[in-house]
């Protein structure tokens, strides 16, 4: 993979943006919020690659935040998991695999989601197989911060420490924006990062639009193994990059006109 | 419908003091002139469907009529031990709202797929289970679960449905009934919710003189109607979004053989349900194509 990490990101922003715009989908607040993790994650740290989707060995990432599918589809595209044109053309066109909840009946998806709180426990289960069985891999997963209200993350948080998962990394997008209203307002999550600890998780916090404090954080916690599950608190903006989506809760639910899609262009340096 | 439903229950909240409304962290557009208008009696309780589900029990416990709100699955299979266990069992005025019944969020994916509910929660005794058609019958709705007390369910569509009732008539809307939509003969269509404006369109487009009813009720059928419609047709379908197994269908074939077995029907009608065949569709659709796909048309049913 050769292409830079801020191109990478700014590809995936713009491939997110036309879909939305061109599907009239919406979710794209929190899909430009994850932009920057996912190009880390797909542009250097993750080890996979289309031709190792059934290696026992390459890195696995259940993606909690199946909304916002268009960013973790087009990051998927740039590494060629996809046929060219297809997601433009298939993306919630009928019949095709292209849900607009992330589906893993395509390509490099690991894990269906779009009921939010099940990533988590799932990724426990398979980095415990990745201890039991001894194997390299690590499991990566990404969370939205709304999300954690559900229970169900909390229990998983609690197991991952307890069965000593070091092989398993949380990154949690926290844009401070839910679906009906802010984080701190619906149900606030601080002490978010001194949660983590007391939940005996090694935790580090982040902007998560820094790309290369994204690829350190990720790379240390990957090579960490000392018996703690790492999360990664990355304190981001939804709608990041587009300044009129940026901390709007509008945008999780519109999708851009024509005007907006050019605006975001024009901003993103492709106009 | 989904707006419909939230309209009225604001009319009756600004009657009925009892009235509560949580949701799980979903209503944007939708809620607002709930919750700006009764600040006092609605909370967003965040993304937990389960804690949202125990805590309209612990407000209804106090005197509350609680409406827990939350796309299809979310307010439903994610929160089922508390809606059979702390709602039911403990006959709790809580109304479990579901919006999103069937394929009403078809490209969205499985997740998103309302189409195990009905049978899910009409197997728990002291359950209601309502599956509005239209904005009529969602208006009619609303009117029932705010003044009936005990465990309640409302499975709505989203927006757009067609009227299949005048709204100027009144409805014979109650558990156990079922509404005459179409009258006519050989064959009488038993439909529940939005599908039902599509099996009226199909049978008028057909130019068939069959019965059409709408059921918005599933389960608890009242014997002497049932029997009338059973004898006074040659087959009856039903057709639900929903899957085969156990849902409305299954409901209508366990009355008519219940009553048959002890001699309160005296012959068994040919039943054909038309519903999802037991399965997932993981591809992408709209409602249309989605329906479609599962065979929820009654073309089988032409020569
Ligand atoms: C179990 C469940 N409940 C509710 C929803 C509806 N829903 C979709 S996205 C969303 C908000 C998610 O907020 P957050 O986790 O902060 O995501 P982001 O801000 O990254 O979009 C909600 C409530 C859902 N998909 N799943
Ligand atoms: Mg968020």
């Amino acid at each position: 993979m050769t292409i830079a990490l801020d191109e990478f990101a700014r590809r995936i922003r713009l491939a997110a943006l036309d879909l939305c715009h061109c599907k009239r989908t919406s979710h794209i607040g929190g899909a430009l919020s994850v932009a920057d993790i996912l190009a880390v994650l797909y542009g250097d740290v993750m080890r996979i690659a289309p031709d190792l989707a059934s290696d026992p060995v390459r890195d696995r990432l259940f993606y909690s935040k199946g909304h916002a599918c268009v960013a973790l589809y087009a990051a998927l595209d740039i590494r060629g998991f996809f046929p060219a044109g297809g997601l433009r053309e298939g993306f919630i066109a009928d019949g095709s695999r292209f849900t607009s909840h992330v589906s893993h009946r395509l390509p490099g998806i690991e894990l269906s989601t779009g009921s939010l709180g099940h990533a988590l426990g799932v990724a426990c289960g398979s980095a415990l197989a990745g201890k039991r069985r001894s194997l390299s891999y690590s499991v990566f997963t990404v969370l939205g911060d709304g999300e954690l209200d559900e229970g169900s993350n909390w229990e998983a948080i609690l197991f991952a420490a307890h069965n000593r998962l070091d092989n398993l990394i949380a990154i949690v997008d926290y844009n401070k924006l839910q679906s009906f209203g802010t984080v701190e307002a619906v149900t606030g999550l601080e002490p978010l990062a001194g949660k983590f600890r007391a939940f005996n998780w090694s935790v580090i916090e982040l902007d998560g639009h820094d790309l290369s404090a994204i690829k350190s954080a990720l790379s240390v916690a990957k090579a960490r193994r000392q018996g703690r599950p790492h999360c990664i608190i990355a304190h981001t903006v939804k709608g990041k990059g587009v300044s009129f989506m940026e901390g709007q809760l509008a945008w999780h639910y519109k999708s851009p006109s024509d005007a907006d899609l050019h605006a975001a262009r024009v901003e993103l340096g492709q106009l | 419908m989904r707006n419909t439903f939230i309209n009225t229950l604001c009319e009756l909240a600004a009657a009925r003091d009892d009235i509560f409304l949580l949701c799980g962290d979903l209503g944007y557009s939708v809620l607002e002139i709930f919750a700006d208008r009764f600040p006092d009696r609605f909370l967003n309780v965040g993304i937990a469907e389960q804690n949202m589900t125990q805590v309209a029990v612990g407000l209804a416990r106090e005197g509350y009529n609680v409406f827990t709100y939350s796309i299809g699955n979310f307010s439903t299979l994610r929160a089922m031990e508390q809606i059979r266990y702390d709602v039911c069992y403990h006959e709790a005025s809580v109304k479990v709202l579901a919006v999103g019944a069937g394929y009403a969020y078809g490209p969205q994916g499985v997740s998103h797929h309302a189409t195990e509910d009905i049978a899910m929660l009409r197997v728990i005794p002291n359950m209601t289970v309502c599956a509005p058609a239209d904005p009529v019958e969602a208006r009619a709705a609303a009117h029932f679960m705010a003044s009936y007390r005990g465990p309640g369910y409302v499975r709505i569509n989203k927006i757009g449905e067609e009227l299949i009732h005048d709204p100027a008539t009144s409805l014979d809307f109650a558990p156990g009934r079922l509404l005459p939509v179409q009258a006519g003969n050989d064959v009488a269509i038993l439909a529940t919710g939005a599908i039902v404006a599509h099996a009226l369109l199909e049978v008028r487009a057909a130019g068939n003189s069959w019965s059409v009813f709408s059921v918005p009720f599933v389960g608890g059928y009242d014997p002497a109607q049932l029997r009338e419609i059973a004898q006074a047709h040659d087959l009856l379908v039903t057709l639900e979004e929903h899957q085969l197994n156990g849902g409305f269908g299954s409901s209508i074939v366990e009355a008519l053989s219940d009553m048959y077995a002890v001699g309160n029907l005296s012959s068994m009608p040919r039943v054909r349900r038309i519903a999802i065949p037991n399965c997932f569709i993981g591809t992408a659709g709209s409602q249309d194509y989605l329906r479609a796909s599962a065979g929820l048309t009654l073309a089988s049913l032409r020569p």
